[in-house]
């Protein structure tokens, strides 16, 4: 033990004085540690935590348009599906407006078409029987004049006369028949 | 730093209990090292503590070296364990001290202080080395007398000659007659104390811890005789416990060297009141 005794006594071994080759190993260890980590090393991970954050920030906003633009694309496609709703909406009345004017139309045109035959018809009638009845007109005046003519034996060939009595005699009968009807 | 011929293991290994021999009992000399090169009269010397000191800034420098030399925005594992650390040390401790906008230049020191300081502390129980190099005045010293430059030359340049002054001695007019005497203690806390206890904090809790494995790592030996294994055993249990504990404490010394760190440069910045 007479060793630690000789050590005690010698006044190097005061623990709380730094001896200079350490305190110069200690400042060059840290000084390695320093240089490498503020030159290099720190550098190099800050840039990457910097990449990092905005990787993040840039796949939120990334997100974030893609989001936006699917709202408004989804939009756009409701807006054009309503639109087109209306559309067919709008031709389905037109066409039913259309369908109806048409059966309108054509109801009036069969309307006209029908009174026009009919009008020729009686017009016709009317002609055929006024045709009709002038020649039945004529040959019943003959057939009288020369009955009366063979009755009285007297010429009535006068003919201003005789178409005047003839006449005046038909008109009597048209008036009986009239006012038989 | 004379020559001790049986400090190879820290102690005597033929000693044990009631082979009447004393307890080997650790002291100052379990701090001291023969130098593995050079001579320790001269100061031109390499020892223990030298090697382990450039190693663990090697293993440093190695696994940041690893994590950040081709870093990912999308991270391995290793690059991820590197980014928890590096963003403990930003944001826990400069962000919350300093603030985001005057801190961020000060993050590269206070990473290194603290990975460097943490690898130091942990030599202790890494097997073979089993040493924490802060043990040694001299590494903390040199750490704090970084600190302590670079906060006082930050006072200096913020507030000029006299607003350092006053930054320094705590000048506060209320204070009225007890004024001078306030200042003169402010004065040398701040400027002469300060310096002191940062790296004697350090110091001691490392200095302390090995002792007390050392303690039970010598007795667990030393009471391997008749009775006394039972007492070794309990000796053992209290090392592994000390061991955890001190794993414990080596990363929260570390944390709160690079916190007072902080807290000093925040001061130098602040506006004097």
């Amino acid at each position: 033990m007479s060793h630690l005794l000789i050590l005690a006594a010698e006044e190097k071994e005061n623990p709380l004085v730094p001896p200079i080759p350490e305190l110069v190993i200690g400042l060059i260890a840290f000084v390695i540690v320093f240089g490498f980590l503020a030159w290099k090393l720190l550098p190099n991970i800050n840039k990457v935590l910097e990449q990092r954050r905005e990787a993040i920030e840039g796949g939120i906003e990334k997100a974030e348009a893609a989001q936006t633009e699917a709202q408004s694309v989804l939009e756009q496609y409701k807006a054009q599906l309503a639109e087109a709703r209306h559309e067919a909406a709008r031709l389905r009345q037109e066409a039913q407006e259309q369908g109806a004017t048409l059966i309108t139309e054509m109801r009036a045109e069969g309307q006209r078409q029908r009174e026009e035959i009919v009008t020729a018809g009686h017009a016709q009638i009317e002609a055929d029987r006024k045709a009709a009845a002038q020649a039945l007109r004529q040959d019943v005046g003959q057939l009288a004049t020369a009955l009366a003519g063979k009755l009285v034996g007297e010429s009535l060939e006068d003919h201003a006369r005789q178409s005047r009595v003839i006449d005046r005699f038909l008109d009597e009968l048209e008036e009986k028949a009239e006012a038989a009807r | 730093m004379s020559a001790d011929p049986t400090q190879v293991l820290a102690f005597e290994t033929d000693c044990h209990i009631f082979d009447g021999c004393g307890f080997p009992a650790p002291g100052l000399h379990s701090f001291l090292f023969e130098p593995l090169w050079g001579d320790g009269d001269s100061n031109v010397y390499f020892n223990k503590t030298m090697l382990l000191a450039l190693l663990g800034s090697i293993i440093v420098i190695g696994f940041f070296w690893a994590a950040f030399r081709k870093p990912k925005v999308v991270p391995g594992k290793l690059q991820m364990v590197a980014e928890a650390g590096y963003d403990f040390i930003r944001r826990g401790v400069v962000y919350e001290t300093i603030g985001k906008k005057e801190g961020e230049k000060y993050v590269p020191l206070i990473v290194s202080l603290f990975f460097f300081i943490w690898m130091m502390n942990l030599w202790s129980i890494i097997p073979v080395a089993q040493f924490p190099v802060t043990a040694i005045i001299a590494y903390p010293a040199v750490l704090a007398l970084i600190v302590y430059v670079l906060w006082v030359s930050l006072t200096f340049k913020r507030h000029g000659f006299v607003g350092a002054l006053k930054n320094f001695t705590g000048y506060d007019k209320s204070l009225g007659p007890v004024l001078p005497l306030a200042m003169f203690i402010e004065f040398l806390s701040n400027l002469i104390v300060r310096p002191f206890t940062h790296a004697v904090r350090l110091f001691a809790n490392m200095f302390a811890g090995h002792t007390l494995l050392l303690l039970f790592t010598i007795a667990s030996w030393y009471l391997l005789n008749g009775i006394g294994i039972a007492y070794a055993g309990v000796s053992f249990i209290m090392t592994l416990v000390m061991t955890a504990f001190e794993l414990f404490i080596q990363a929260l010394q570390a944390y709160v060297f690079v916190l007072l760190t902080c807290t000093f440069i925040q001061g130098a910045l602040a506006e004097h009141h």
